[in-house]
């Protein structure tokens, strides 16, 4: 069981063997889109989206004039890519977070357990002030042992604000209260660490559910982890179902992990990738490019 | 009329099912040729029977069940948990702390993530509600002087268990894997034999990159076990049949939520049996 080799390695093999001239043939496509489909489930592109997404391909492909300089291989890959590239959000996608109207602005954090919404929360809070904002953290997250002082020593760390209550306390209630001290505070932007939760335990569902009704963030962002398999568009589709995602940060894409769930989760539920999280420190977060995506996808 | 024949669309749908499981495309297509092989060599009839033997050609790659190994030498058993940033090490160690001193052991802790924001209080906390002495240095200092200062006061408070609990990392972070070689070494200066158990903790819902950490960790510093987490999401786990098979670890335990009680003995059949479940 070795690992695939290098998609436009396989590429070349196969048109090698079938040799089209001329014009790509609905043969040559459906053997390479084959393996096209398989590099992609390799990513942890899903199943339905890699079909969905070797469907549109096929349809560009068939009868493409086979130019000089490319191979038959080449041209497949490249349009490959270029769909990759759109279907996660175009050369134009909108990664900007909304800030516009009065403060302050509220941002939700939410996602699976370990996923990396604290860190994300310090990382946003880090980026937004290097923009002129004056971010306030709030510590939401009663339930995992030491959540709330992981988000205070990020906060003091950064010397950035963090709301908390003691234990016992109300998540519901801590992101009110928050609102309150931020205007105290003067504070432009509130970003709201949520506990892990799982996308199917309905009680912890429903208490983002409500947190959104009473604070009415103006981003509500799905943060994933970029090692996410085959149940990345589950999640993502339960989430944005429940609470309406605004934007998504990928997290942990400084490792090796293809990324193929934010594929999945961008086709899935068209909510953009904003950030991608690219290392532990505070400082460790970036804008998406889709392009860059597109080629790690393919392990280019 | 029979109609649980073998047909295409029974293949499709097999192959669906596993690749939607994160079983992945080398072992799927590995265990669908094989599966093939065996309806012509053993007049396989029906689907039934390509089922059966699917689960079968599962289980095997899994392996037997294994529980976690005592040192026969040293009457301290070392256990150092490693794996990726957030899949559940610290929480898996907690449950493992509270079945091994159900089970009678006296077990202690050691804090060797000094590295991540409130990593030493998190383990602390589950020592408190665990009943468990942990053994704690300040935030940032060396996790190799944390392990050393945990063995003196295991052995010298005679604890047969000691578990180390380490930083997230990634596998593809040359310090960082540096850093657990030489954590390695010095559990094996007090315990020549040991550590007797090095568990990796994958989460239930990493996708093909399971197989290269895996890999990663086992060449580096050895694996004697792995601990999959978060098995009560919607995720299966797949991965873990080419972890199983490709590297010859085994499964030890599942992690099925987030309360000390929430941690299972590996079954190689109930694995199998949860990934073709519906949820
Ligand atoms: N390498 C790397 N590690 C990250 C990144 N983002 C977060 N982490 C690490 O991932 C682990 C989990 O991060 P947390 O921020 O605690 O995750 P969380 O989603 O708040 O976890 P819960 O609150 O338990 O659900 C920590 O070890 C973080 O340091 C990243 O972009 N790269
Ligand atoms: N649902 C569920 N959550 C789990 C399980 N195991 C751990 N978690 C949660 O996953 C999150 C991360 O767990 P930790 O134990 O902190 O993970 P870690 O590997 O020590 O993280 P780092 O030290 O930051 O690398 C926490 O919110 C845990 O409660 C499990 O089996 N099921
Ligand atoms: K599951
Ligand atoms: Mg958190
Ligand atoms: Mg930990």
């Amino acid at each position: 069981m070795a690992m695939f080799e290098n998609l436009s390695k396989r590429l070349e093999g196969i048109f090698n063997n079938l040799g089209g001239q001329g014009k790509l043939t609905e043969d040559d496509v459906n053997a390479a889109l084959r393996e096209v489909r398989l590099a992609l489930i390799e990513a942890d592109v899903n199943l339905k989206v890699a079909r969905q997404f070797v469907d549109r391909v096929k349809e560009k492909a068939i009868g493409a004039d086979v130019m000089g300089s490319l191979s038959p291989a080449q041209q497949v890959l490249s349009i490959v890519n270029d769909e990759l590239v759109e279907f996660l959000g175009g050369e134009g996608v909108n990664n900007k977070l909304d800030l516009n109207g009065a403060p302050p602005h509220i941002i939700m954090l939410v996602g699976l357990q370990g996923s990396g919404k604290t860190t994300s929360a310090a990382k946003l809070a880090n980026y937004l002030r290097k923009q002129g904002q004056r971010p306030l953290m709030v510590a939401a997250d009663m339930y995992r042992p030491a959540a709330v002082n992981q988000l205070k020593s990020l906060g003091r760390q950064l010397s950035i604000p963090v709301y908390s209550e003691p234990m016992g306390a109300d998540p519901v209630n801590i992101c009110v209260n928050s609102l309150d001290f931020a205007r105290e505070q003067a504070c432009s932007v509130v970003i709201l660490d949520t506990a892990g939760r799982l996308n199917i335990d309905e009680r912890m569902m429903s208490e983002v559910v409500t947190i959104r009704e009473r604070v009415r963030p103006q981003e509500i962002l799905l943060v994933a982890d970029a090692m996410t398999g085959q149940e990345a568009v589950r999640v993502a589709d339960d989430f944005n179902k429940a609470v309406s995602l605004t934007g998504m940060i990928l997290t942990k894409m400084d490792g090796d992990a293809r990324g193929g769930a934010a594929l999945s989760i961008r086709t899935v539920t068209g909510v953009p990738v904003k950030f991608m999280g690219v290392g532990e420190k505070t400082d460790a977060l970036e804008p998406f490019y889709p392009d860059r995506l597109a080629s790690r996808i393919l392990g280019m | 009329q029979e109609t649980d024949t073998i047909t295409d669309s029974l293949w499709d749908e097999l192959e669906e099912s596993l690749l939607g499981a994160d079983v992945g495309p080398s072992t799927t297509l590995w265990l669908i040729e094989r599966l093939r092989q065996r309806v012509s060599d053993e007049n396989m009839r029906t689907g039934g029977q390509v089922q059966q033997a699917l689960r079968e050609e599962l289980s095997a790659l899994l392996g037997k069940s294994s529980s976690l190994r005592f040192s026969k030498q040293s009457p301290l058993t070392v256990i150092l948990v490693i794996g990726v940033n957030g899949s559940g090490k610290t929480t898996s160690i907690a449950k493992m702390a509270y079945r091994l001193k159900r089970e009678g052991h006296s077990v202690m802790l050691a804090a060797a993530d000094t590295f991540r924001a409130a990593a030493i209080d998190q383990l602390q906390e589950w020592g408190n509600r665990v009943e468990v002495p942990v053994i704690s240095q300040k935030p940032n200092s060396d996790p190799g002087a944390v392990v050393f200062d945990a063995l003196q006061a295991a052995q010298s408070r005679g604890s047969d268990v000691l578990i180390v609990d380490t930083a997230g990392r990634l596998h593809t972070k040359f310090n960082l894997m540096e850093e657990l070689k030489k954590i390695n070494k010095i559990i094996q200066r007090f315990v020549p034999d040991g550590p007797h158990e090095l568990l990796m903790v994958i989460d239930a819902t990493t996708g093909q990159n399971a197989l290269l950490q895996a890999r990663k960790f086992a060449e580096d510093i050895g694996l004697t076990g792995v601990i999959i987490t978060k098995m009560d999401s919607t995720a299966k786990g797949g991965f873990a049949f080419a972890v199983a098979d490709d590297l010859g670890v085994p499964i030890k335990f599942i992690g099925t939520g987030e309360k000390v009680e929430n941690l299972m003995p590996f079954e190689p059949q109930n694995f199998v049996a949860a990934l073709f479940a519906q949820q």
